[in-house]
């Protein structure tokens, strides 16, 4: 773990920490990526086991920092609603001209309904833009955490990490 | 509350093959692991719902899948429990205080108006932890509350601790505790930290930044004030020496300060019970010498828990199951399935302690074997 | 201050039951632990500590702490963080370190 550094002193990962873990720009161009937002080695490995389709390297140490396959990656969202640190994102950069998709984890209420207009902020809690909810998940085996899926404008793709819903 | 002149004679000496003291996620463990050994157990708590700190745990869990990771903490006490239930040989005692365990190995218990006396063959301690408390003038007003009874008003009893929190302490538990403040709809105006980094894991502090939660690292209370009840505090920086800056203080409004500084063991009966005890600061407090099979330096009595040391859920289960198992051995129990599910054991504490964020508690471990 | 909606937990409440408290009719859900029902009613104040009179609530909430202490249909020292409400029950702020009913009795020639 690094010392001292903006990671660790305010919880809010810095550029190059991201950059870290996101695929290649070319990848993420062509298709719908997940991206784990985990930068600790701790005890915690059921992402790799939610995922069906082996899109998340299976684990040699409990404490391995999660490693994603994006060839495998369908896009499907379990593994968002199963990381118990919340920190799992789906960023969809093809999905239409300007607007990418994000889902994001969500355990507050009220949940929004899709169609609806949010407000959209990063991670520091800031408002970003209002965006629309294009679908929501809430299906029993998440155990109650939704999947908020948000057309984002593109450039706030990798900005974009939480919703405020409600007045 | 006991009725005016109850018996204090609550009957005859009752013999017990296992008795265990506490059933949060370590005794329930040891509980169903003795049992499945062929083990007879009387689990005992002092509560009238058994899972100790696991009922307020709203959040999914860490470890591995062995340890219920990704399953709330709120449900993992419930399939213990339900487990408990389902399993041949344990007796459940609720609503009972385990008040000493004398040289003759009875153990006292008091349930409603009744002294009860058993004479196990073995005893497992699995009492758990209690919060510490940091020292600020006015810390006993009203609305200075610890995390875990701020944890307990608003998961178990369904109640707003108060409209504006001020926490103190950013390791897991004050990061969590955040997060179900935010759930509960309170508002969290910051964390307080008075060491230069985040303790807790990075995971828990993303989650309350991006809902807008201040953590100030380098910072601690200096102060809280209210005339009945708590109105604000004053909050300062800290220097590299840990030292308080005059000049950087901040007036924070809150009606609630959570203090989440940490847990000690709560190591009455281990103590009471003659148990040679150590001072280890990594491991929360006074603790337990005990042996790789978490037999104390009482013959009969095992350990297994927080009152241990103060670590996770996840390894209070492995340790209950570890020490269940150990006392089952002891006891002759079981034969090689014994062994094997001792061996395990180990194997699943060594794994969750192998990593960087179990350092602290294998300096711990160390210091107490050295 | 009551949670109706969570999004993770769904509460289950005894029936709706009055109680006193220093004489004050109030409102709580029986089962609950009497805390609670205060804290839910606005009471804060639960004792007040023994020189200095400087008013205490509760710290742990799980019966460690000994900071809730109050007088429960009479009963002295009764941990009100862990104490369940029931129906009817008199609930009172006490003064100082409590005395014993069978302390009482005893000063009074009460046989006990």
């Amino acid at each position: 773990m690094r010392r001292h550094d903006v990671l660790t002193r305010t919880g809010v990962p810095a550029p190059a920490d991201l950059k870290g873990i996101m695929p290649s720009a070319d990848l993420m161009a062509r298709r719908r990526v997940a991206i784990v937002e985990c930068f600790q080695e701790i005890p915690c490995d059921p992402c790799a086991d939610a995922c069906p389709f082996g899109a998340i390297r299976p684990f040699q140490d409990i404490n391995d920092i999660p490693e994603v396959l994006p060839d495998e990656c369908v896009g499907c969202a379990l593994c968002v609603a199963k990381c118990p640190g919340l920190a799992i994102f789906l960023v969809d950069l093809s999905y239409a001209v300007g607007t990418a998709l994000v889902a994001i984890p969500y355990e507050f209420l009220p949940v929004p309904d899709p169609g609806e207009t949010v407000a959209a902020l990063d991670r520091e809690g800031a408002w970003v833009a209002d965006v629309r909810i294009a679908m929501v998940q809430d299906a029993q085996s998440q155990d109650r955490t939704r999947v908020l899926w948000l057309e984002v404008p593109k450039d706030l793709a990798m900005t974009v990490r939480n919703v405020r819903a409600g007045a | 509350m006991s009725a005016p002149g109850a018996r204090a004679d609550g009957g005859a000496l009752r013999t017990a093959q296992v008795v265990i003291v506490g059933a949060g996620p370590a005794g329930l463990s040891a509980a169903l692991s003795a049992a499945s050994l062929g083990a007879q157990v009387v689990l005992i708590d002092r509560e009238s719902r058994p899972g100790g700190q696991l009922i307020k745990q709203t959040h999914m869990f860490f470890g591995s899948r062995a340890q219920y990771a990704g399953t709330r903490g709120i449900d993992i006490a419930r399939i213990l429990y339900d487990q408990v239930l389902g399993a041949a040989g344990v007796e459940f005692l609720l609503d009972a205080t385990v008040l000493g365990r004398y040289s003759d190995s009875v153990v006292t218990v008091e349930q409603a108006d009744r002294c009860l006396k058993l004479k196990p063959e073995r005893l497992i301690i699995a009492t758990g932890a209690s919060e510490k408390v940091l020292p600020f003038p006015n810390n006993d007003l009203p609305g200075i509350y610890g995390a875990g009874a701020v944890q307990t008003l608003m998961n178990v009893h369904g109640v707003r601790p108060g409209r504006r929190v001020l926490m103190v302490g950013a390791g897991n538990i004050g990061l969590i505790v955040s997060y179900q403040l935010l759930q509960a709809g309170v508002d969290v105006v910051g964390i307080v930290e008075a060491a230069p980094t985040i303790g807790g894991y990075l995971v828990h502090a993303a989650k309350i930044r991006r809902s807008g939660v201040p953590i100030l690292t380098s910072h601690t209370i200096k102060e809280a004030y209210g005339k009945a009840a708590l109105e604000g505090a004053v909050v300062w920086r800290l220097d590299e020496r840990w030292q308080p800056i005059p000049g950087t203080e901040r007036d924070i409004s809150a009606d609630v300060v959570c203090v989440a500084v940490g847990l000690s063991p709560l190591a009455e009966l281990l103590f009471q019970a003659g148990c040679e005890m150590r001072y280890v600061a990594e491991l929360g407090g006074h603790v337990p010498v005990r042996d790789d099979d978490l037999q104390t330096t009482v013959p009969g009595i095992y350990v297994a828990g927080d009152c241990s040391g103060i670590e996770e859920a996840s390894s209070a289960m492995v340790e209950g199951t570890l020490a269940g198992a150990s006392a089952a051995a002891s006891l002759a129990l079981g034969g090689r399935q014994t062994a094997a599910v001792q061996e395990r054991a180990r194997r699943e504490l060594y794994e969750l302690r192998c990593g960087p964020a179990g350092q602290k508690t294998r300096d711990g471990l160390c210091r107490l074997a050295g | 201050m009551r949670i109706t909606d969570h999004p993770i937990l769904t509460f289950g409440h005894g029936r709706k039951v009055r109680f006193t408290f220093d004489g004050r009719e109030l409102e709580g859900m029986e089962g609950e632990v009497i805390a609670a029902a205060l804290h839910a009613a606005g009471v804060r104040v639960l004792s007040h500590s023994h020189s200095l009179h400087r008013p205490r609530g509760f710290y742990c909430a799980i019966g460690n702490c000994s900071s809730c202490l109050m007088l429960v249909d009479g009963e002295p020292n009764v941990r009100v963080c862990v104490e369940k409400l029931s129906a009817g029950m008199r609930v009172e702020t006490q003064s100082g370190k409590g005395r014993l009913r069978m302390q009482a009795d005893r000063e009074t020639g009460k046989p006990s």
